[in-house]
């Protein structure tokens, strides 16, 4: 697959350069389309949000109202702070055009005035290489107003974060935006009825965005045919941990995880054998490494292995890795990040993050197998937002598969 | 980074350039995570006083800007070393030894995890996943991250940051 969102080219994300490959073509075809023909053709395509729910987006933007009193906005995710995920960083770093042009025309199709891209505020580096690229399409005349001369007008803002991995969830994201704690909201309402300062709101990943214009490129129904039939489209996999080269690779959806870790990522270091992966960034559930056998990347095959795409950040693990102590780096992770609303998840992270320490410490006790499994499940399913579930998820799983190395810490 | 405590308020440029973004939110409150960085990157950290000020400039009540500082946890609530060193520990730098770098650090630098050398140079503390996970182990230091790291880097770069 020719590379269509992290495209080779040497200084590809200077305008310039981005402009002599066909850079805003793609603009100017949407602005000289309906609206709904855009929203048309994004459903027709199937792309599927790479933001971590795998959410349809051509249908994500149908739900915005046509009509609106109330102005409307935009939110791009970059808040990307999910363990064993990189890869929103390397379209800052290499495409920041592709995803202005891709915001510009998700705000045409949906009567947006306005766009706000929210960046982690560890990012400060690429906070100024995509600052650098919205102010010189400013200066081309792509944001702004009307428009290459269309009457359509639309301003995009760089949104800083603080450190804050809540605020990636899309309520939280918003209230972030409203100089606010990053507390996620309630739902319903839902943002595109009631979003930022109560307007109707889109919610849309970094990576999802800089698909748009590959879409009105190649048609729909091309982009449709690349890769897993439900889940298509060119996906950017982040492979870490125990392979030989770990990076961003850009690949169609549906190729097998062990090609991935194998091919793409260059194997395990020394041969070695694979206990468990990680496929889809620290929320997903953790699947072992003598069950990867046609297990693919795209939602559906995921699915069915028990686990989910996510952010398709892969962490690989050999057979030397501690995995008790890996969980319990992730559970101390979600404790430091439950933003403390919900009483299952502020007590419930802290809780399992200890447990798991008398484990890591060999001082587990076959009671305490149990009563991980307990608080585990009784986060899951009875908080606002899903960082809750994301907590859950692995310790869940980890004692589901992995039960023996629990208990071969309780006898020490 | 300009630490010094006389120096009240934040530079004409910061000001106007607050004054201008106010414009691209609904709400004047929107630019206060901007305006605490702009605070952080003028005094080095974020005291009482900077949040009366920022509170004042953007239009919020001060407990409202307490709230929000002590919420994100890049805001310095107390001085920090000209240098701080936020080493990642989560899993994909786990996995590839910095634990080994943060025990060399604490090693060299003589103060644990959380603390600033007497000589007020470096901070040190443990960060969450930088998304550097394909280049781990990696740590930020100010703006900067650094990747690939093993402890004769880690030397290197401390002999680098005065
Ligand atoms: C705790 C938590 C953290 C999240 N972090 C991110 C993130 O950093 N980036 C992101 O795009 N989506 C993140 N999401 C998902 C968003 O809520 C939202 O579903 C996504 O941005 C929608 O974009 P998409 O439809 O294009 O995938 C997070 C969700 C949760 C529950």
């Amino acid at each position: 697959m020719e590379p269509l969102l992290l495209p080779p080219i040497p200084d590809y994300h200077r305008i310039e350069v981005y402009e002599a490959h066909d850079g805003y073509a793609m603009l100017k075809k949407a602005l000289a389309m309906k609206p709904v023909e855009i929203t048309n053709e994004v459903k027709a395509s199937k792309l599927r949000g790479r933001g971590g729910a795998c959410f349809p987006t051509g249908l994500k933007w149908s739900f915005m109202p046509r009509e609106s009193a109330k102005p409307k906005y935009l939110c791009v995710n970059g808040d990307e702070s999910e363990p064993g995920t990189f890869k929103d960083r390397q379209i800052f770093e290499c495409n920041p055009h592709q995803l202005i042009e891709g915001t510009i025309i998700a705000c045409y199709a949906m009567g947006i005035k306005a766009a706000y891209l929210y960046v982690r505020g560890e990012y400060k580096h690429w906070i100024d290489i995509v600052q650098k690229a919205v102010d010189d399409a400013y200066a081309h005349g792509y944001i702004g107003q009307n428009i290459l001369g269309s009457g359509f007008s639309t301003e995009f803002t760089v949104h800083r974060g603080a450190g804050a991995y809540i605020c990636g969830e899309e309520s939280s994201l918003m209230n972030s935006v409203e100089g606010e704690r990053g507390y996620p909201r309630v739902k319903p309402p839902f943002p595109a009825q009631n979003g930022l300062w109560g307007c109707p709101t889109t919610i849309n990943n970094v990576e999802t965005i800089a698909n748009i214009p590959v879409i009105l490129r190649i048609g729909a129904v091309a982009y449709s045919k690349i890769g897993a039939e439900r889940h298509p489209g060119p996906i950017l996999v982040g492979v870490s941990g125990h392979v030989n080269k770990p990076g961003v690779y850009e690949m169609p959806t549906g190729v097998p995880l062990l090609e991935i870790i194998n091919t793409y990522a260059g194997g395990v270091p020394g041969n070695k054998k694979i206990k468990a992966v990680i496929p889809g960034g620290s929320s997903t559930m953790v699947l072992r490494g003598d069950a990867l056998d046609g297990v693919c990347m795209d939602a559906e095959s995921l699915k069915a292995a028990g686990s989910a795409v996510g952010t398709a950040g892969v962490i690989v693990m050999d057979e030397d890795t501690d995995l008790v102590k890996v969980l319990w780096r992730i559970a101390r992770f979600y404790h430091h990040e439950s933003c403390g609303q919900c009483t299952p998840c502020r007590e419930g992270t802290g809780w399992m993050e200890k447990i798991l320490k008398r484990f890591v410490d060999n001082n587990g006790s076959y009671a305490d197998i149990d009563l991980l499994r307990d608080v585990a499940n009784n986060i899951e399913g009875n908080t606002i937002c899903a960082l809750g579930d994301a907590a859950a998820w692995p310790v869940q799983s980890v004692i589901r598969t992995f039960r023996g190395e629990f208990e071969r810490r309780v006898r020490g | 980074m300009n630490t010094s405590e006389n120096n009240t308020g934040l530079s004409e440029a910061n000001l106007r350039r607050i004054e201008q973004l106010k414009a691209h939110y609904q709400n004047p409150q929107s630019v206060l995570l901007e305006a605490l960085w702009m605070w952080q990157g003028e005094h080095g950290w974020i005291s009482e006083e900077g949040m009366r000020y920022v509170a004042n400039l953007v239009g919020a009540p001060h407990h409202h800007v307490l709230g929000v500082v002590t919420f994100y946890t890049m805001f310095n609530r107390k001085p920090v070393g000209r240098h701080k060193l936020e080493v990642c520990t989560n899993v994909s730098c786990m996995l590839r030894n910095s634990e080994r770098l943060l025990n060399h650090l604490e090693a060299r630098l003589q103060i644990k995890t959380g603390e600033t050398t007497p000589d007020n140079r470096f901070t040190l503390v443990e960060a969450e996943c930088l998304g550097s996970c394909g280049t781990a182990p990696a740590m930020q230091v100010g703006d900067r991250y650094y990747e690939n790291l093993d402890t004769a880097k880690v030397d290197k770069i401390l002999d680098e940051l005065k």
